[in-house]
């Protein structure tokens, strides 16, 4: 018994579907016979590994399609449709594939429903393990499928679509990290690689670059018991040099084709972060400069209040407080930003408290751990425990 | 998406609108009750925002350690407590506002008289994991 290499046996899913459109299939059925035939895949192929699994997995997800058709009743009109499609010629893998990412994170999508449908039909995930990575139950990630498929059940697939659009819900992927048995990370990383193997969009480069950047500081950001470091804390020859020479790599080819986007300004405050081997060398004035142009880009409340924290860094903790205050302090973070910088300013007793009134605000348990112990030690300090 | 955890009380929520004792309703009103909460799990189920809903007894006592070696001490039943959960649901639904109307559409549950008894439910947000991107 071998071990199927479950990565390869993905990338072909997006491929599988689309050839079955072709040949005729509508997609939420084309979809469901090809998860159906991936699923067969992985409890079959260690016992029997074929020796053309893409031909296979066509053959198995075409049988299953034909079996569903037939079971709803539509064998002859199927039929009739078969003995009238058109052999495919100028259509290439490449073009089904990006086609799906279009068609996966259609505009009338909720982010959840493209998130799952994305997962499923280009990541060759099964609805069991998507279930299993955003902990919820199978029976309602199948629906939240279903639902979706039904959403876009009118689109074609050839319709032109917004690579903006597939961006987002690839960078939510990404973002959503490491939560349940399966490493989102790592999985929007290889989704946004394929979109890049099939795209020359510099924004699609520009994502990559800063998936992989940040990926490369993963060994560092939490301690083996889960604590968290922050980037100024971080032990800095646990970075994967790798990921990041190809990260900088990336977004150098994208900055040189001047047409810059949110993503390769995120990239590149990254890629400065990356250049610094110790935190004293971090070269915050330019870091300030690509949060200016964030800030153009996307006039994000978030992309002003992280500026407000670089300007504390390059002008000096008072400057940044000045920036902040004119931010609304319901923003997420603002009130842990205001602890760091009043504790860059020396104010360690009004750091403390804000520290603690940060932790309550937090919305995740390792960040509210880390600003609770953020507090204890200025509080200790300070003499205030 | 996020996840809530929608708390129903026995005590401890302010008054309902319609709030009268249970024992106090018809049967059929009761069942009524019953099968608004089941249809309304259902419906989470098909829009795929279902994650849990459990009923609880009143029961139980508090509990706690009394050293090591000894037993741990109770402390109960919870006659006294002022707050008393009953059951909870948890939804992982796109938004805030997704959340309320969902909980919305629970406390409408009918009740004394057939009429909704628009009760306080509790809602809360989950502590989720850190996100990768935080600069």
């Amino acid at each position: 018994m071998t071990s199927v290499d479950e990565t390869l046996l993905r990338a072909l899913v997006p491929t599988v579907i689309g050839v079955l459109v072709r040949r005729g299939a509508p997609f939420a059925a084309a979809e469901d016979a090809v998860q159906e035939a991936l699923v067969k895949a992985l409890t079959s192929w260690p016992d029997d590994p074929p020796a053309h699994p893409r031909a296979w997995l066509v053959t198995v997800a075409w049988r299953s399609f034909i079996d569903a058709s037939r079971s709803e009743g539509a064998r002859r009109d199927r039929e009739l449709r078969l003995e009238l499609e058109p052999e495919p010629g100028a259509v290439s893998d490449a073009d089904d594939t990006l086609q799906l990412y279009f068609l996966c994170a259609h505009p009338k999508l909720t982010s959840s429903s493209a998130v799952a449908l994305t997962l499923r039909a280009v990541g060759g995930l099964t609805t069991r393990q998507i279930a299993r990575a955003y902990l919820v139950p199978e029976a309602t990630m199948a629906q939240r499928i279903s639902r979706a498929k039904r959403t876009i059940a009118d689109t074609r697939l050839t319709e032109p679509g917004d690579p903006a659009t597939v961006l987002r819900v690839l960078y939510l992927v990404f973002n959503e990290g490491y939560s349940g048995d399966l490493d989102l990370a790592a999985e929007a990383i290889r989704l946004t690689r394929q979109l890049a193997s099939v795209s020359a969009d510099e924004e699609v480069a520009g994502l990559l670059a800063l998936m992989l950047l940040h990926h490369a500081r993963r060994p560092a950001r939490r301690l083996p018991d889960g604590t968290l470091v922050p980037l100024a804390e971080q032990d800095r020859s646990l970075w994967d040099t790798g990921l990041i020479a190809e990260g900088v790599d990336l977004l150098q080819g994208a900055l040189a084709r001047d047409r810059l986007g949110e993503f390769q300004a995120q990239a590149a405050i990254a890629a400065l972060h990356a250049d610094a081997s110790r935190v004293e060398e971090t070269d915050w004035v330019q870091i300030v400069e690509w949060y200016d142009e964030l800030v153009r880009l996307t006039d994000s409340p978030i992309a002003r209040l992280n500026r407000a924290v670089a300007v504390g860094e390059a002008d000096g903790p008072r400057a940044g407080l000045a920036q902040l205050d004119e931010l609304d302090p319901a923003l997420p973070r603002h009130t842990a930003a205001l602890a760091h910088l009043h504790e860059r300013a020396g104010d360690r007793r009004v750091a403390a408290a804000l520290y603690a009134q940060a932790a309550g605000l937090a919305s995740n348990t390792a960040e509210r751990d880390h600003l609770m112990r953020q507090a204890a030690r200025l509080g200790q300090s300070a003499g205030l425990a | 998406m996020a996840k809530y955890l929608l708390l129903k009380h026995y005590r401890g929520a302010p008054k309902g609108v319609n709030d009268h004792p249970m024992h106090e309703w018809t049967p059929e009103e009761v069942t009524n009750h019953i099968q608004y909460m089941h249809d309304w799990s259902a419906r989470l189920e098909q829009t795929g925002e279902f994650v849990d809903g459990q009923a609880l007894s009143p029961d139980g006592t508090f509990v706690r350690s009394d050293g090591e070696g000894r037993p741990p001490i109770t402390d109960g039943p919870f006659a006294e407590t002022k707050d008393l959960i009953a059951g909870w649901m948890v939804i992982d639904v796109d938004s805030w506002e997704r959340a309320l109307e969902v909980a919305g559409e629970l406390s409408a549950a009918p009740g004394y008289g057939g009429k909704p008894i628009h009760e306080w439910l509790e809602i809360r947000p989950f502590l989720t994991e850190p996100p990768t991107v935080t600069e």
